[in-house]
């Protein structure tokens, strides 16, 4: 096979590739490039900043990668042949010096991406909202201290409020994430961890668990529903309603392994079930709950 | 569980297995049968037995780990075809073929395997047979300890492949975390296969980075400094003070989770006071430093082979060695970027961020200085550049992703989501294995003494690029489309469901590439004739191995080389021959079965720990010990090469 044709297949190969790729990302309404939430949207655009400033960098390799070895293959008689030639002082300047600055410049933008979009810092808005996030074997349980209820594998809350998810596990290790709201945050046993997200309109997202956590783990997604104020407040009436209720008794039954598990409603039972199962970790001497 | 004092908690039960898992340990039983039957049928025990297995040259070992990783490959590649096959089958209302538990030991077994049993074991195979040469040395500093290693080394990966047949595999992914990986949530013995099929390799490992550390700092020929070693040399030494300062930290942080596991302490547990999360701090400050023992050694492969197949110096020596160090530094306290999403606090995530991303520059120095070296050289686009020109374009695409999961907020969108999958593959399989398999066909004449089909490799290589850009770069895409790692069902709602048809495909064209890999050694072997190397420098190359025969003679060189700059055999063939050498009788180890027999000791010690059949256990643990005490007192090791038999050698 001749030089010419190595190149040609080369080149087809990275560029159809890259090409089919790029237009697909470029215009399909892709979860993390087109968020609904105002937390994915700062996250996106750090994504984007991150990404043009290394082209900076790559584009030139790719196309040096290419012009150098053709240029320079051996039938070429017509290149310039240096063999000790191994050094040059302007030359490695540069490729030290570029990047560097590059990344001090992207060092910037993450430190301060880093203090703004911390999940565990309160969002600026209007209206907040806890719910409280327990990953249990294989499934999902939002808990809502402030409507007194409770669901599996189904989140509804008002759009362009800032929702305080307060997240722990009573399971092996999960991550909670809505990708189109915006990223995740580990949920772990005698932990309580913290992530605010807020939609910005209407509409029903995918959740999942991104951290193996045993059999049932490709079963640990729900709904995550942004609705209207007044469309929440009649769903958490209805809720209300006609739910049973989750007690000590009832979590424990759901806490054991079970996959696939459809939304189930609650009316809750217990103020103090997130705290009991945050603590029974942490005093497991204590042993059953103290109330 | 009722454990036996004779069996443990092995029962029948742990032979059970569906129609897959039968046909695999099937098809094992078969090839394992067929290897003693041939053995035996052209009277080939003994050769075996005192010409590799008790052998203490490094080059043999350099083959023997050569070939358990490449066996190691097929089982890990096959892992993969099995997960993207299931991922295109199981769909809404399919479930695929495979349950969710032998899904999950599938990726950590293709984990656990490709790093610990693929990518250590190449490296290793060729730092075994490349280093002695490029230093000008005859063997490592301690040949003994050398064939330990790879003893460990094997006994770990028969652990493996053990448990295709008897029990089963961890399914807690090849890192287990716990409490995933704690004995509430993974009562059997999976997680206990991983533990010590880690462990027994791990401290081969170990003893690998000692040596050689010692080997290239204490034997290098007469004249060659630090800063004429050949790069590869530069990488590896840096590679092997990594290894130093990490494995012990695996080694440690597998053993506390053993002690939770076994003896019940705490130290991971969620409750009493354990702590899941400095498990997980602790396998990642031995896990990333990892990432680069494994890239090192190909980066220093690409810098032997460009200059060689350009006609020219390596371009920028000395910011070469300095990135390398740098890139070694840094990989220490960059750890956290592995889960930003544990909530550390803003501070501590922008500082490991940062780190993270310095590791680009001298990274993207390496490069440049690559492309350099080719600028005004004379390039060969033979099957080692092909592979240069791959892994620069992939490696680059994977790097850069690596820099923007290092911006910490954006790390939270693609964490664990198939972007990361498609990352770190970018980096592995387009720069560690390219690396690799560049690497192979540059030395597998000084190795075997004939060349490789060229045509053949670079198929071969073309298959792998297409195939890996096909099986990766709709990963990112999923990724970014919210799907997580380790799932072995989804909706189709999602719309994810033609990625993973173009990731089977990737997979299986790099399948092919495998196979005419296959087909590639197997003719190169049967026309071995017209390929082979009769002046033991096929490639007019630069450095010292190229200066002995192909393959070279037990004892290396029949004098020891002197150096006096940078690509050494270079100026040797442009300055006037020397007169008649002069000979003086040679120092080599004698063989030793101590190697295998702590190996196979060590088999059935993590055999017995894993089933906890305490009498196996205590058995092998004396045994290994006896064999060091007996190796320890005995004095009789080497022996000298006479100059007349250098003579008949050399005048062959």
């Amino acid at each position: 096979m001749s030089t010419k044709a190595k190149f040609v297949i080369l080149l087809l190969m990275f560029g159809l590739v890259g090409a089919a790729a790029i237009g697909y990302v470029w215009f399909a309404d892709i979860a993390v490039l087109h968020p609904k939430g105002v937390i994915g949207e700062k996250q996106r655009d750090l994504l984007w900043i991150a990404t043009f400033l290394m082209l900076i960098v790559v584009i030139p390799v790719f196309v040096l990668t290419f012009a150098i070895g053709w240029r320079y293959r051996a039938e070429n008689a017509k290149a310039k042949h240096s063999p000790d030639w191994d050094h040059s002082f302007l030359a490695e300047c540069v490729w030290w010096g570029v990047p560097c600055a590059i990344i001090v410049i992207l060092g910037v933008y993450t430190y301060k991406g880093c203090h703004e979009l911390d999940p565990f810092k309160p969002l600026e808005a209007e209206k907040e909202m806890t719910i409280q996030v327990v990953a249990l074997r294989w499934k999902w349980l939002f808990i809502y201290p402030e409507q007194k209820i409770a669901t599996v594998n189904f989140v509804q809350f008002p759009e362009k409020t800032s929702i305080h998810f307060e997240i722990t596990s009573d399971a092996p290790m999960n991550s909670f994430w809505i990708p189109e709201l915006g990223g995740q945050v580990y949920a772990m046993s005698g932990m309580r961890s913290e992530l605010y997200l807020m939609a910005n309109g209407v509409g029903e997202y995918r959740g999942s668990s991104a951290n193996i956590s045993g059999k049932g783990f490709s079963s640990m997604f729900f709904t995550a529903a942004s609705t209207s104020e007044e469309e929440f407040s009649s769903w958490v009436e209805t809720v209300r309603g006609e739910s049973p209720s989750l007690g000590m008794e009832e979590y424990k039954k759901l806490a054991s392994p079970s996959e696939y598990n459809p939304p189930a409603f609650y009316v809750l039972g217990d103020d103090g079930l997130f705290n009991w199962i945050v603590m029974k970790y942490m005093m497991p001497m204590d042993g059953s709950p103290h109330h | 569980m009722q454990e036996s004092l004779l069996f443990g908690r092995l029962t029948l039960n742990a032979f059970k297995r569906d129609a897959i898992e039968t046909s695999v340990g099937v098809s094992i039983l078969i090839g394992g049968i067929a290897i003693i039957a041939l053995l035996t049928y052209y009277k080939k025990w003994k050769w075996l037995w005192s010409d590799w297995l008790t052998s203490l040259d490094h080059k043999k070992i350099g083959v023997m780990y050569l070939i358990v990783s490449a066996l190691m490959l097929f089982k890990g590649v096959v892992d993969a075809l099995m997960m993207r096959a299931q991922q295109v089958l199981s769909v809404g209302d399919s479930f695929g073929y495979l349950s969710s538990p032998h899904y999950q030991q599938l990726f950590t077994a293709h984990g656990t395997t490709m790093i610990f049993f693929v990518a250590m074991g190449l490296v290793f195979a060729l730092i075994n047979f490349i280093i002695p040469l490029q230093i000008g040395a005859r063997d490592v500093a301690f040949p003994f300890l050398n064939s330990l290693s790879f003893w460990l080394f094997a006994a770990g990966s028969i652990l493996i492949i053990v448990s295709l047949n008897i029990g089963n595999f961890s399914g807690a992914g090849w890192v287990a975390y716990p409490p995933l990986s704690g004995i509430e949530y993974s009562p059997g013995v999976g997680i206990d296969y991983w533990i010590w099929s880690v462990q027994i390799s791990g401290a081969g490992t170990l003893l690998s980075g000692v040596n050689f550390l010692v080997t290239i700092l204490k034997m290098r020929c007469p004249g060659m400094t630090l800063m004429r070693m050949p790069l590869f040399v530069w990488t590896t030494l840096v590679t092997l003070v990594l290894i130093i300062f990490a494995f012990p930290i695996l080694t440690a942080t597998t053993g506390m989770l053993t002690l939770d596991r076994l003896f019940g302490t705490h130290f991971f547990t969620s409750d009493f006071g354990g702590n899941p999360m400095m498990y997980v701090n602790l396998i990642w400050a031995w896990g990333h430093p990892e990432v680069y023992i494994l890239v090192l050694p190909a980066f220093g492969i690409f810098s032997e082979i460009v200059p060689v197949f350009s006609e020219k110096r390596i371009f920028g020596y000395v910011s070469m060695v300095w990135a390398i160090v740098v890139i070694a530094f840094l990989s220490f306290i960059v750890w956290l970027h592995h889960f930003f999403t544990m909530g550390a606090g803003a501070n501590v995530n922008a500082f490991f961020g940062f780190m993270t991303m310095i590791i680009a520059v001298p990274t993207g120095v390496k490069i440049f200085n690559w492309l350099f070296t080719m600028l005004r050289g004379k390039i060969h686009f033979t099957s080692p550049m092909l592979w240069f020109m791959g892994f620069v374009i992939i490696f680059t695409i994977g790097g850069m992703d690596g820099v923007l999961m290092a911006v910490a907020p954006v790390d939270f969108q693609v964490h664990n989501s198939l972007f990361l999958i498609a990352h770190f593959h970018s980096v592995i399989i387009g720069g560690v294995v390219f690396g690799l398999f560049a690497g192979f066909t540059y030395w597998w004449p000084k190795i075997f003494g004939y060349k490789l089909n060229d045509k053949l490799g670079e198929y071969a290589a073309f298959c792998w690029i297409f195939g890996f850009l096909l099986a990766f770069i709709p990963l990112y895409i999923l990724g970014l489309m919210g799907a997580t790692r380790r799932l072995d069902h989804y909706d189709p709602a999602t719309g994810w469901f033609p990625f993973f048809a173009i990731a089977l495909a990737g997979a299986l064209i790099i399948f092919l590439g495998i196979g005419l890999q296959l087909y590639q050694v197997f003719t190169s072997f049967k026309n071995r004739k017209e390929l082979l190397d009769t002046t033991g420098d096929p490639w007019n190359g630069r450095t010292l191995e190229w200066s002995t025969a192909s393959p070279p003679p037990f004892y290396n060189f029949a004098v020891i080389p002197e150096v006096h700059e940078r690509d050494p055999f270079w100026s040797m063939k442009h300055k006037k021959k020397q007169g008649r050498p002069h000979y003086h009788p040679i120092h080599m180890p004698k063989n030793s079965a101590v190697g295998i027999f702590i190996g196979v000791f060590s088999f059935l010690f993590g055999f017995g720990a894993i089933w906890h059949i305490l009498w196996l256990a205590a058995v092998s643990g004396v045994g290994i010990v006896a064999c060091v005490i007996a190796r320890l007192f005995n004095r009789d090791t080497d022996f000298h090469v006479s100059v007349e038999k250098i003579q008949r050698i050399e005048g062959r």
